[in-house]
């Protein structure tokens, strides 16, 4: 992601296309739409070099809105196409919009390889934990027993956690942040687009139709503070406003009141650099209501990118001049008739 | 060192020596022999003597099936002969057996009286019982009908390996050698190709080298010195077109197109595949061709094969995935997304038989109708068919100039008989080739997403073009504009727009040709591999005064527009095809011709003999 300086009519409004959004009134993609734009606008990106791809779903009409070249997939497949985009020219910038069902059901064998080679692309993953589209049915991250059109005496499935998949895989970055939280959502967006490698981004975003306040805890004002806890990188982890840590117990977290002898220092510091992905995975297993769930960038490592690997060994080949036809017809045994 | 065999004849007792026009040889054994590796060696010696030749390797699905059943058989057939051949030949006039199960499984294939080798070591009781052979046949009379030769291949690999360090175990895998070697005795060709690859090849391995090129020599010398077999072959050259020649087959031919494409059109190529087979050489040739800007993906799947590719197309590469049947069910919703993002894509299905995983080694033609329709809705695309392995690259050439041009996908059709078949490639003229001028919108054009030309073809826009950028995907879009339209009349103009393109492309293609008289009473339709065997058996026909003709389609959606017409110049049409008569209905409906079909699906190729045959039968012996 280039670092030019953001030019003066580089405006969050000059990214918005002649298309009307066509999404709920109440609907958490608004603002998604609105910090991705913003956030366009800080980097400074050029319409035409930026490539919006995404699959089936309510947030995979994302592309439609915006003036930069777009690509509404097929379910579960828009990171296969985003590949096949960055590999053709990896000078595009290109961003991957899927929901919980195209990227973890549909699409999770995609989501898993797509990962695990470090395509250079920012996946985001809005997660409101419903079918929305197709009129509300469980999906792979609906809590157990969740009753909806397609369960009606619960859902049986346990769930899918993105974050825990994405760090499975051995994401380079991931992160998470939720609809309402403009200003972090725009900050965790902005440090995606600026990682090389894959970014995964999960989203926490709210279906006013189908499955309204499935994140309330994250949400409102009276409850947020005790349920989630925001990562700092070499910070500790604070919550509840400076009331609370965790403290890690043995391979475990464990919620801790500051004071009375416990002090910042006896907290779980966030490295969000460290190689191995196991305090990321760990964090990742933090969930309401038995912890407060973290908010941030969980991980953000170096690794080569695909992309940059496959252009390489052509370079590397091309090293000795381009290919010729004439030669390649001939490899191996040939012989003349007179 | 390369010994050159041919100076050192020490023969003196009298050798039948046959001179034939053409032989069929077959070389067969245990799947772990090496039987495929010395049927290569054998076409590439007698290609590089100037024969023409054509082969079909036979080989089970299995990696290792247990040793020295007649599930493990492994076969390689071989024409060769001193004028063009058209299919790798129906009956054998040489078998060469490594074990039992091999004799058992390839006997019925043997001309009577013709010769038969056989590696006596390995009739031994256990060999004979998992052959499932009661009686040892070399014994009980029941090969009285053959010219044959009992050799004691174990035996003279051991004894000419016994220098070379070797253990008993890597030793007895040089047998294949020693068979190889008494092969190019017989045929009277010098082992000297295969030395010089074996130099080669081995050069890591001293040991190994000189065990192989020990038992290749003894192999040679056993049929020179030993005075046991008492015939020989001799197949002069064969009179074809001067050039410069390779071997190719089908695979390597349709990878050969991609890059020639690509190169052509001034584009990077990209192929996204998932290994299956017959299709995965095509992946594993093009990966090394990187110095042509090749990007290979070899994808989580076939699906990921497909939207890669279509993810590239977009960018504005050329774009290509290649897979078998049981692939393209599962690229389907990938095919029908780039019919209504017209984006150009080449889709090879190398074929095999079927259905579900089928027969995953062996050839069928099975799959025509699921490139005609096998999509949802209304989703048209053209449709092209490979003749032989070498027009492979005609046609994978062909195949991308349509989809850049028309801004489409193509689907190719290969098979597994033209993947595996190898034949002499006459090498092209690069500057022959066609050159692709590709345009795409430049800033200061008129640019709308689906803006169309006379031919109904919309633009290549490219990402990274300041200006010209715009949306599109798999929701139906307004014509011109792009925008997302759910209208009625709308999609019924997009529907038939999308149809009438891909009928436009039929201008741009030649004519159904006919082989023989230009009308008549029967007429040999067919398309794809099989077109040698109608070929042959049609001119042999022809040669006995029999009123027949033959075409053959290499394009099948659009048809060639004199299609209609050339049917309907003759009386009777017969369709011979590797399927339950695909084509056959194909055309009926088409044009309310009475078509014939002659249909065979057992996973082989069909013998000559079986069309001329068929042939006879309908034209009850009338001459033209």
């Amino acid at each position: 992601m280039s670092a030019n300086p953001v030019s003066p009519e580089l405006t969050p409004k000059i990214y918005a296309s002649d298309q009307e959004p066509r999404w709920c009134p109440g609907c958490g993609n608004y603002s998604v739409l609105t910090q991705v734009k913003k956030v366009l606008a800080k980097l400074g990106s050029k319409r035409e070099n930026t490539v919006f791809v995404s699959g089936i779903g309510c947030s995979s009409r994302f592309p439609y809105y915006l003036d930069t070249y777009g690509f509404h997939g097929i379910h579960g497949r828009a990171m296969n196409i985003a590949t096949g985009v960055k590999l053709s020219n990896p000078d595009l910038s290109v961003w991957v919009i899927t929901g919980d069902g195209d990227a973890l059901s549909i699409g999770g064998n995609h989501l898993l390889h797509t990962i695990r080679r470090n395509v250079d692309l920012t996946i985001l993953l809005f997660n409101n934990r419903i079918y929305g589209l197709t009129k509300g049915q469980y999906s792979p991250t609906s809590p157990f027993g969740q009753r909806t059109k397609s369960s009606p005496a619960g859902s049986v499935d346990f769930p899918l956690h993105p974050l825990s998949v994405a760090i499975g895989a051995e994401a380079t970055f991931v992160a998470r942040s939720l609809d309402v939280n403009v200003h972090h959502l725009e900050h965790v967006l902005e440090r995606a687009a600026r990682h090389k490698g894959t970014s995964f981004i999960e989203i926490y975003q709210n279906c006013s139709i189908f499955n309204d306040q499935a994140f309330y805890f994250a949400r409102a004002k009276e409850t947020k503070d005790d349920t989630t806890v925001y990562l700092e990188h070499d910070r500790p982890l604070v919550f509840a406003k400076g009331r609370k840590g965790i403290r890690l117990h043995r391979m475990d977290p464990e919620i801790v009141e500051l004071g009375n002898g416990v002090k910042e220092d006896d907290l779980l510091f966030h490295n969000e650099t460290q190689k191995e992905p196991s305090l990321a995975y760990l964090l990742s297993r933090m969930r309401y209501p038995e912890f407060p769930e973290p908010m941030g960038v969980f991980r953000c490592i170096e690794r080569p990118t695909y992309d940059d690997l496959v252009i390489g060994q052509i370079e590397d080949a091309q090293e000795q001049g381009p290919g010729h036809l004439e030669d390649l017809f001939r490899e191996g045994e040939t012989w003349t008739v007179e | 060192m390369v010994v050159s065999m041919e100076k050192n004849r020490t023969q003196t007792n009298p050798v039948e020596v046959v001179n034939r026009e053409d032989v069929v040889v077959r070389m067969a054994g245990d799947s772990g022999d090496g039987i495929q590796l010395i049927g290569t060696q054998m076409t590439n010696t007698t290609s590089v003597f100037g024969n023409d030749i054509s082969t079909l390797p036979d080989y089970p699905a299995e990696i290792r099936a247990p040793a020295g059943t007649l599930a493990g058989v492994s076969g390689f057939q071989l024409h060769f002969g001193s004028h063009r051949l058209h299919t790798p030949g129906d009956r054998i006039n040489a078998l060469v057996v490594l074990n039992p199960a091999a004799l058992k499984v390839n006997l019925p294939d043997l001309e009577p009286g013709c010769l038969l080798v056989v590696n006596e070591d390995a009739f031994t009781e256990i060999g004979l019982s998992k052959a499932a052979y009661d009686e040892n046949p070399l014994e009980d009379g029941s090969l009285d009908g053959y010219r044959v030769f009992r050799v004691p291949m174990d035996v003279l690999t051991a004894e000419a390996c016994k220098d070379t360090g070797l253990k008993a175990r890597a030793v007895s895998r040089c047998k294949n050698f020693f068979a190889l070697g008494l092969v190019y005795w017989l045929f009277d060709r010098s082992p000297d190709t295969t030395l010089r690859w074996m130099d080669k090849k081995f050069r890591a391995n001293p040991a190994v080298a000189a065990a192989n090129s020990a038992s290749l020599k003894a192999g040679y010398n056993f049929g020179e010195t030993k005075e046991l077999i008492n015939v020989r072959f001799e197949v002069a050259p064969a009179k074809i077109a001067p050039g410069q020649y390779r071997r190719v087959n089908g695979n390597e031919a349709a990878a050969f197109g991609l890059i020639a494409a690509a190169q052509r059109a001034g584009k990077p190529l990209f192929y996204g595949s998932y290994p299956i087979t017959p299709a995965s050489e095509i992946l594993q040739e093009l990966s090394k061709q990187k110095r042509f800007d090749v990007r290979t993906f070899q994808a989580e799947d076939e699906i990921a094969a497909i939207t890669s590719a279509i993810g590239a197309s977009f960018t504005g590469v050329l774009a290509a995935t290649g897979t078998s049947g049981p692939g393209v069910a599962l690229k389907s919703e990938g095919i029908g997304l780039a019919v209504i993002t017209e984006l150009p894509l080449v889709i090879i299905n190398v074929q095999r038989a079927g259905p579900s995983t089928g027969l995953p080694t062996k050839t069928e033609q099975g799959d025509l109708f699921q490139a005609l329709w096998g999509r949802n809705s209304e989703a048209p695309i053209c449709v092209l068919a490979a003749a032989t392995p070498s027009d492979c690259f005609k046609m994978t050439l062909e195949a991308c100039r349509i989809a850049m041009e028309f801004m489409t996908p193509v689907m190719l059709l290969s098979d597994s008989y033209l993947s595996n078949g190898v034949e002499p490639w006459r090498i092209p003229d690069v500057e022959s080739l066609p050159r692709f001028q590709i345009k795409h919108p430049k800033p200061g054009d008129r640019f709308e997403p689906y803006l169309r030309d006379e031919k109904l073809v919309r633009p290549w826009a490219l990402p990274g073009t300041k200006g010209f950028q715009h949306r599109i995907g798999g929701l139906e879009k307004r014509d011109v504009t792009g925008d997302v339209c759910q209208e009625p009349e709308n999609h019924e103009h997009m529907c038939r727009t999308r149809r009438r393109k891909i009928d436009n492309i039929a201008a741009t293609i030649p004519s159904l040709e006919v082989n023989g008289d230009e009308s008549g009473d029967l007429l040999v339709l067919g398309w794809g591999s099989t077109y040698g065997a109608i070929t042959a058996a049609v001119d042999r026909c022809r040669e006995r005064g029999l009123g027949v003709s033959s075409a053959h389609l290499r394009y099948l959606d659009p048809l060639p527009s004199n299609t209609g017409d050339v049917l309907g110049r003759f009386e009777r049409v017969l369709v011979p095809e590797i399927n339950l008569g695909q084509l056959t209905t194909y055309i009926r409906a088409k044009f309310l011709v009475d078509a014939v079909g002659f249909n065979k699906v057992q996973g082989k190729p069909f013998m000559v003999s079986e069309i001329e045959h068929e042939i006879e039968e309908m034209l009850d012996g009338r001459t033209s």
